[in-house]
Parts: structure tokens; sequence; C-alpha cells
């Protein structure tokens, strides 16, 4: 396969199954399970596969990657502003390095 | 005779006053979603600036913006865009993270009740967590919400979505060494910030704290990024089996309907 025709077949297998899901929920509506352990599965997915993207990266960091982790991490539970959160742990990583910690 | 033009005139009349309330309803939505659409624009040029640097083009950057639309999982496809590009891991990884929108899907129906399958097939593409919470938000108030304020908030998170991307994209081509920005971090930023706004109070304790041990040790052991489901879906499965708040709560009080 060529490289622009691999590209192209990633975003559109994404697209596919992204919409797939989206169209499904609407339309299975009155099958999907409202209570039990594949429910509860499922309401905890999103949380743990995003902590599990992170981990690694977070971990090699380094000290003030730690700190800003930290500082990201409360900033959200506190306020629940993603963007300032993340402002605030990119400038603890930059300040960090601009003063050659 | 005259009945019968009465009747067309009515029939035209309820058209032209369905078509206005659409409107209405579409722009509504459009402007209730500006103040979320500012930070959508703003962790989208985070991904624009990690695209560029990952070597994707500004325009399969836009095909993929309209086509995926949605932030966690391009962040993700983008993260592991790496020549030559594991099709099955990327695949698979925008399949577990965008799970949720089955969900998210299903909590529409009464929105779409009574709607053509026409109109749902055109509706949900452009349903994104932030249109589709701000949606959930006015119809559980009892405002009147119809599915043309989820499309109009839709279009605004998405307008937004494709300009904060591709002005990232534009600045990723400019700045040489974005390390020296710490902006190499923003990708561990963007995600601790998203993955608490998911946290939902000491029952996560568990699950989150196994999540991290399994990624932490996938990650050593399994080339690629099978880690991502490794830990995500091992942490679920414990929240799946560990007993519910409630059903403690029923045991302890002797627990009649247990």
């Amino acid at each position: 396969m060529s490289e622009q025709v691999m590209v192209y077949t990633v975003i559109g297998a994404a697209a596919l199954i992204t919409y797939a899901l989206r169209l499904g929920g609407l339309l299975l509506a009155g099958r999907l399970p409202k209570t039990g352990k594949f429910r509860r599965f499922m309401d905890a997915l999103p949380g743990t596969i995003l902590l599990s993207l992170i981990v690694p990266a977070a971990i090699a960091a380094g000290f003030w990657g730690w700190v800003a982790t930290a500082a990201t991490a409360l900033c959200s539970l506190r306020t629940g502003n993603v963007f300032a959160s993340m402002v605030i742990g990119v400038a603890i990583v930059a300040v960090s390095r601009y003063f050659g910690a | 005779m005259l009945a019968g033009m009465k009747t067309t005139t009515e029939i035209s009349i309820a058209k032209e006053m369905d078509a206005a309330e659409s409107l209405a309803q579409l722009r509504a939505g459009f402007v209730a979603n500006l103040v979320v659409a500012a930070s959508v624009a703003a962790y989208g040029s985070v991904l624009g600036l990690i695209a560029a640097k990952k070597g994707l083009s500004w325009f399969e950057l836009l095909v993929m913006n309209l086509s995926v639309f949605a932030g966690s999982a391009q962040f993700v496809m983008v993260d592991m865009w790496l020549p030559p590009l594991p099709i099955a891991e990327i695949t698979l990884a925008v399949l577990v993270i965008n799970m949720r929108y089955l969900l998210i899907g299903a909590s529409l129906e009464p929105l779409f009740r009574g709607k053509s399958f026409r109109q749902k097939v055109l509706f949900m593409h452009l349903v994104a967590d932030e249109n589709w919470a701000m949606t959930m938000a006015r119809f559980r108030r009892k405002e009147w919400t119809t599915i043309w304020f989820l499309l109009g908030g839709g279009l605004c998170v998405q307008s937004a979505w494709c300009a904060g991307t591709m002005a990232g994209h534009r600045l990723g081509t400019v700045i040489s060494n974005p390390e020296q920005f710490g902006l190499d971090f923003a990708f561990v930023a963007v995600f601790t910030a998203l993955v608490f706004s998911f946290w939902r109070g000491r029952q996560d304790l568990l699950p989150w704290l196994l999540t991290a041990v399994l990624a932490f040790i996938a990650e050593k052991l399994i080339p690629g990024k099978w880690y991502i489901l490794v830990g995500g879906v091992g942490g679920a499965l414990l929240t799946a089996f560990l007993p519910t708040i409630e059903a403690t709560k029923q045991a302890e009080e002797g627990g009649k309907d247990v």
C-alpha cells in the first residue's frame, strides 16, 4: 500500500467506527443494558482508557513532569477547566526547562 | 374547494413556522456552545502542533477533523502516527476510546423520538461530548430543545475544532523546537486534564490504581500501544465486578432484596 493510501485508510476506518458508534447507540438505545456489569464496564471505560494512555509517559517525564502532572490533575479536579489545567502543566515543564532543570 | 385551499395555505404556513423554529433552535445551539468552543479551539491547537511535528499535512488533518470529529481519539491517532502506520492498533484504540459514543447516542433517543431515519443518519455525525452535554442539560431543564439545537452546537464545535487545529498546525511548521516550550508535554497535560473530568469519586480509586499498574507493566512488556487497551479494559473490568455503592448499602441494611 502506498503511504497516501495508508493515511486515508486509517482515517477512513477511524471515521467509520466513530460514526457507527454514534448512530448505533441511537438506533440500539432500547436494547443497551441500563444496569448490570456490562453497563458499569462501559461507564468506567472512558476514564480508565485515558488514564492508561498517559501513565507510562507521565512516569517517564521526570521530576518536573511529575510536578506538572500533579498540578494539572489537581486543577482539573478542582475547577473542571480542561484548558487552564493543561496550560498550567505545560507552563511548569517549560519554565523548568528554561532554567535548565 | 375553498376549504381545500385553506388547508394548503395552512400547511404552507405550518411549514414556514417549522423552518423558522428550526433555524431559531440551530442558532440557539450554536450560541450556547460558543464558550466551550473556545476551549475546544485551544486544545485543538495543541493537536495541530503535534500533528505537524508527526508529519501529517494540514489537509490530512482537516479530513480527519471533518470525518472522525472526536478529540480524544484524534489525539491518540496522532500520537500513534509513526510510519508504517499501525492500522489495526489505531483502529482498535479508536474503537475503545469512542465506545462511550454508544452511550451518548443511546441517551439522545428521547430527543430523536418520532424523527425519520434520514434525520437520524444526518444529525448524528456532528455529536461531540460538548454539544451533547449542552443539549442534554437544556433538555433536562425541560426547556424546548430539538435536534436542531444539537446540530447548531455541533456546527459550532466542529468550526472551532477545525480553526484551532489548523492554527496549531500552521504554528507547528513555524516552531522548530517545541520541546523548549514544553509542548512535547502537552499530550500528557491534555489527557491528565481530560481524565480527571471523568473521575466520579472514591469508587474509581481501586480500578484506576489497577489501570495505572497494568498500563505501566504492559508498556514495558508489550511492544506498540497495546498497553492502552490492557490498562483501560483491566480497570473497567474491575469496576464491573466490584460491588456497587448501592449494593453495599443494601447489604448493610439487611438486604431484603439482594
